[in-house]
C-alpha cells in the first residue's frame, strides 16, 4: 500500500501521527511527512484510517 | 426595555444531549432555518454529520471570511476599518490563502512532538492544582480549582502572557462567550481585550522571550502587523483556556455519572485515550463554531441555499448522527470515536487539539487518582450547566471525596 501526502494542503493538525505515528510524522514546521514508502501490512488500516480524519484532504491512498 | 435572551435552536441542550427538536431535524430534512443569531440575519442550520463535514471542507464554497454575523438589527456595528483592524491575525475570520500564512506560523508551535516535550510541565501544573483542591479541603468547586486554571496556566505560559493577569482577562473571556448579552457590550469587551493583548506585544517587541509571542515577534516579526500580532495572541489566548477547561469541568461531571467507565480511565492507562476521544465526541462543547456565508449558491442535504447566506453547524448533532456512529446518545469510552466533528474539521481543524488532548489526557486520570471517591457534593440535578455561552460548560461544580 503507498500513501500521497501533499504537503502544500497539509494544515499541521498532526491527526496522522496520532492515528499511525509508524507511517506520518512532522517536520519542524509541523507539516506531515511520510516514514515509509511502502506502508507494511500491520501499518494499512491505522494508515487508512488517517488518510479518512486528515481534516485538510492532505492524504490520499494511491494503490493497496 | 431589553427582552430576555433567546437561545438559538442549535445551542438547545437537555444536560449532555441536544434536545430532541435538533435530533429530529437531523432524521428527518437534516437541515432547518434558524430565525435569527441574537439579532443578526437568519441562518441554515446544518445537523448530519456527512453534511456538517462537507460544509467544513469546503472554504471555497463556505467561506469564514465573509461573514454576515456582525449584522445586526441596528445596522452595521463597526466601520470598515475597524472591522479590518479586528479581523487582523483571527485565523478564525480568514479563508486560505490568508488563513494558511496565518495559521502556518503557528502549526510548528502544536506539533504531536512539542506537545510530548510540554509533558512534564503539564504534569507539574495538573499536580500542584490537585495540591491545592487537597490544601482546600472538601468540598471544592472543581471548576475554580482545577478545571480553569490548568488550561488557563498552560496557555498563560505557552503564550508569554503573565498568570497574574488571569482575574482580568478570564473575566472578560466569560463576558465575551455569554451569549445573553447585549451584542454591543460583548463588542465592547472585545476591544478592551485587544488594549490588553496590544500592551502584551509592545512589551514583548520590546524584549521577546522564549515564549510564542516572542516566537512570532523574532521569527515573522517582519510579514506581521502590529494589529495581527494582538489578533493571534487574543485568539489563542481565549481559545486555550475556555475550551479545554469547559472539557474537564463536563467531562469529570459525565465520568462521575457514569461510575463504571469512570473506573476504566482511573485504573487502565489504555482506556485514557479513547476516553478522551468518547468524552470530546459525547460532550461537544463547542455548539456550531463559526458561522459560513455561501460563496456561490450550493445545495446541502438535498436543499439548494443562495449566495450570501449564512450557514450555522450543529457540531453536537453531527457527532451524535447514528448514520457516524452506533448508539450514538451512549457515552461509551470504549469505543474511542474516531473522526468526531468536536475539534471541527477542514482547514480550521482546531490548532490547538493536541495540547486539548495531551492535557485531557494527564489531568482525567490524575484527578481521578488522587480522588478515587470523588463524588457530587451538591443532588445531581443541581448541578449548573453554562446555557447561554458560545462554548458549553460549567458555572460550577462542587465535588467532595
Amino acid at each position: 500500500m503507498k500513501i500521497a501526502a501533499d504537503r502544500g494542503t497539509c494544515i499541521g493538525a498532526g491527526m496522522c501521527v496520532l492515528t499511525a505515528p509508524a507511517v506520518y510524522d512532522q517536520d519542524d514546521d509541523g507539516i506531515v511527512e511520510l516514514l515509509v514508502e511502502d506502508v507494511p501490512p500491520q501499518d494499512a488500516e491505522a494508515a487508512r484510517q488517517a488518510v479518512a480524519l486528515c481534516p485538510s484532504g492532505a492524504l490520499r491512498v494511491l494503490e493497496d | 426595555m431589553t427582552e430576555a435572551p433567546v437561545l438559538p435552536l442549535h445551542m438547545q441542550r437537555d444536560q449532555f444531549d441536544p434536545v430532541d427538536e435538533l435530533g429530529r431535524t437531523r432524521d428527518s430534512g437534516g437541515i432547518t432555518m434558524v430565525p435569527s443569531l441574537f439579532g443578526g440575519p437568519p441562518a441554515y442550520l446544518v445537523t448530519r454529520y456527512e453534511d456538517v463535514r462537507a460544509v467544513l471542507s469546503d472554504a471555497e464554497h463556505f467561506s469564514n471570511a465573509r461573514t454576515r454575523s456582525f449584522e445586526t438589527e441596528d445596522g452595521p456595528q463597526f466601520t470598515e476599518d475597524e472591522l479590518e483592524q479586528m479581523r487582523a491575525g483571527q485565523m478564525l475570520a480568514f479563508d486560505p490563502p490568508e488563513h494558511t500564512r496565518l495559521r502556518r506560523m503557528l502549526t510548528p508551535e502544536f506539533t504531536v512532538r512539542r506537545m510530548r516535550r510540554l509533558e512534564p510541565r503539564i504534569v507539574e501544573i495538573v499536580e500542584s492544582a490537585l495540591d491545592d483542591m487537597e490544601r482546600a479541603g472538601k468540598p471544592v468547586d472543581l471548576v475554580s480549582t482545577f478545571a480553569l486554571p490548568i488550561p488557563s496556566l498552560v496557555i498563560c505560559e505557552l503564550l508569554g502572557v503573565p498568570y497574574a493577569d488571569r482575574g482580568e482577562f478570564q473575566q472578560r473571556t466569560g463576558r465575551l462567550l455569554d451569549v445573553s448579552l447585549p451584542m454591543k457590550e460583548r463588542i465592547a469587551v472585545s476591544r478592551e481585550n485587544r488594549k490588553y493583548m496590544a500592551r502584551l506585544v509592545e512589551g514583548a517587541k520590546a524584549a521577546p522571550g522564549e515564549d510564542m509571542l516572542g516566537m512570532l515577534i523574532r521569527e515573522h516579526g517582519d510579514d506581521l502587523s502590529n494589529d495581527e500580532l494582538i489578533g493571534v495572541a487574543s485568539l489563542l489566548l481565549i481559545a486555550g483556556h475556555e475550551t479545554t477547561s469547559n472539557m474537564l469541568g463536563l467531562g469529570t461531571l459525565a465520568l462521575l455519572r457514569h461510575p463504571d467507565q469512570l473506573k476504566r480511565v482511573r485504573d487502565e492507562p489504555d482506556m485514557v485515550s479513547p476516553a478522551v476521544e468518547e468524552l470530546l465526541r459525547w460532550i461537544s462543547i463547542v455548539h456550531s463554531g463559526v458561522p459560513r456565508t455561501t460563496t456561490t449558491e450550493v445545495e446541502i442535504a438535498g436543499q439548494t441555499i443562495p449566495a450570501g447566506e449564512l450557514v450555522v453547524l450543529a457540531l453536537p448533532a453531527a457527532n451524535r448522527d447514528p448514520s457516524f456512529i452506533e448508539d450514538p446518545e451512549r457515552l461509551d469510552i470504549g469505543r474511542g470515536a474516531p473522526g468526531h466533528v468536536a475539534f471541527g474539521h477542514g482547514v480550521h481543524h482546531c490548532l490547538g487539539a493536541p495540547l486539548a488532548r495531551m492535557e485531557m489526557h494527564i489531568a482525567f486520570p490524575a484527578l481521578l487518582r488522587r480522588f478515587p471517591d470523588l463524588a457530587l457534593a451538591v443532588p445531581d440535578d443541581q448541578v449548573d450547566f453554562h446555557t447561554f455561552n458560545a462554548i458549553y460548560g460549567l458555572r460550577s461544580l462542587p465535588v467532595t471525596w
